[in-house]
């Protein structure tokens, strides 16, 4: 039911970490719901996503998800980011089940978050 | 070649060699059909009947309380809807519990939508019922009372000796759903006062598709599949020779006391090593109240699915309560009613032996299991369980 590129992933995620005094961190879900996922972010003064990290507990969806959207996110400006949308990442991974697509939308509200507390800080 | 631990005997079982090698005739030497005079329907009917006196034997009933079914659904269906709607004009209350199987819950749905009206009794921190609080729920209009014997999720296994005692002193007839305890733990009908049983034939190395519902004599009961006068005009339709025939097979190898206690070695070491796993939770009892083939955890920061995916990478076959096990996004009602809390639930993992399991697959499943765990937490955001376990996770742990 996960494509071979979920699957590779999940079993060894290449983003799963937190940063050191983060630019900027979007957290999303609770345990109760049965995902939660946590984005760090490190931005450069050109706005440019000079690291992006995250922390999930979650099904393999929720954790493929988390390290496919740092992938796509790192390295890009914060602008460009903001319009990725859910099916991006969802197409990244070779599909998903359509039951887990909230999951690779749980990771872009997070990103998201993260960005708009950058944001927040840039701002004062 | 990677190792293959197969942990999921609770959902099926392998079907033992020897059980196909005794089906195989009925297939394509002595194929004939029970109901026919000739000699192949003779040797069918024998064949059939054989079978229905050794599983007979092994539940102390008697050998025309036994009817053939296609397994335990249509058995706990056909026991509930058969005993309610037999008995509509004497009562319409029907009393079972929080754990039992879907079908069970299910049917008992059905029959409220049809007019009966249904006590679901609670189960305490480890799955067992109340006795207090049953016999306080049986009325005068009470016909029947459902109790599941040994619990699929978490094994727990029901005092049925004493629960059929409070039945019968009530004139309530009770059914257990046997389907996983059979041949795991007795099931002796006379003594324990029980009036209908469920049972099936793949939770013990027989084949899918096969099991036997047993109703005393004394039992008041329609049939739900009406056809040939097959089963005593209980259960119609053509008899599943090769089936009917593996399932006594796999009753009679099944029987044997050096299995259980393989399985209860075997489960406890399982439960012993997985509990050396920092913050992790077995959900059930121990000991001798819990099926042998059992063991059910919950591991704090960790995700059900993720948990089995990263086990299923190592060769590991195991199950999840949690809501994300992909295909329905439900949690587990049994682990919600033993009062897990939502964390807990999403974060259990069923694991499930059998006789064929080895201790170097334990140890290898145990090894793994900590290794997978240890990886998933690492990269999982609740770090701080006691934080956790005050909020989220409740005060159980």
């Amino acid at each position: 039911m996960y494509s071979e590129k979920a699957l590779k992933h999940f079993k060894n995620p290449k983003f799963a970490g937190e940063i050191k005094n983060a630019s900027g961190i979007g957290e999303v879900g609770n345990v109760a719901c049965g995902d939660v996922i946590k984005v760090y972010i490190k931005v450069d003064k050109k706005g440019i996503l000079r690291d992006v990290r995250f922390q999930t507990y979650g099904c393999v969806a929720a954790i493929a998800a988390s390290d496919a959207l740092c992938e796509m996110a790192k390295g890009r400006h914060i602008d460009d980011v903001l319009k990725m949308r859910y099916e991006d990442v969802v197409n990244e991974l070779g599909g998903l089940p359509p039951i887990k697509f909230h999951c690779s939308v749980m990771g872009i509200q997070a990103l998201k978050k993260a960005i708009d507390e950058y944001k927040k800080k840039a701002e004062r | 070649m990677q190792r293959v631990v197969y942990l999921d005997n609770a959902a099926t079982t392998m079907v033992d060699p020897a059980v196909v090698e005794a089906m195989l005739p009925y297939f394509t030497k002595q194929y004939g059909n029970p109901s026919s005079i000739h000699s192949f329907g003779r040797e069918a009917k024998e064949a059939v009947e054989a079978s229905r006196d050794l599983i007979a034997a092994s539940i102390k009933s008697r050998s025309d309380e036994i009817i053939f079914t296609s397994g335990g659904t249509e058995g706990n269906n056909l026991a509930l809807k058969g005993v309610a709607f037999a008995n509509r004009n004497k009562g319409k209350h029907i009393i079972t519990t929080s754990i039992e199987h879907k079908c069970i819950l299910n049917s008992c749905e059905w029959l409220q939508q049809e007019g009966f009206e249904v006590t679901y009794l609670d189960v305490d921190r480890e799955g067992f019922v109340s006795l207090g609080q049953l016999e306080k729920s049986i009325r005068k209009d009470t016909v029947l009372v459902s109790i599941i014997h040994g619990q699929n999720e978490i094994g727990t296994i029901q005092d049925l000796e004493k629960i059929g005692k409070i039945c019968a002193e009530h004139g309530v007839w009770l059914h257990t759903d046997a389907c996983q305890s059979y041949t795991k733990t007795r099931l002796d009908v006379k003594k324990f006062n029980i009036a209908l049983a469920t049972l099936n034939a793949h939770k013990l190395h027989g084949p899918k598709g096969v099991g036997a519902l047993y109703v005393r004599e004394d039992v008041d009961f329609v049939p739900w599949q009406h056809g040939g006068g097959q089963e005593s005009k209980k259960r119609g339709g053509t008899e599943n020779v090769p089936g009917i025939v593996g399932f006594a097979k796999a009753v009679q190898l099944a029987s044997n006391q050096k299995h259980i206690e393989h399985m209860v070695k075997l489960r406890d070491a399982l439960i012993d090593g997985i509990l050396e796993i920092e913050d992790t939770k077995l959900n059930g009892p121990r000991g001798a109240a819990r099926l042998c083939n059992n063991a059910n955890f919950s591991f704090f920061g960790v995700e059900g699915e993720g948990l089995g995916m990263a086990l299923e990478q190592e060769g590991i076959k195991t199950s999840t309560g949690s809501a994300c096990s992909s295909r329905s996004l439900e949690k587990s009602h049994v682990l919600k009613a033993i009062g897990l809390s939502d964390g807990e639930v999403n974060s259990s993992i069923r694991m499930s032996i059998s006789r064929f399991t080895a201790k170097e697959d334990i140890d290898y499943a145990v090894q793994k299991t900590q290794d997978a765990v240890k990886k998933l937490r690492r990269i999982s955001p609740i770090k701080k369980v006691k934080e956790v376990l005050k909020g989220v996770f409740g005060k159980s742990a």
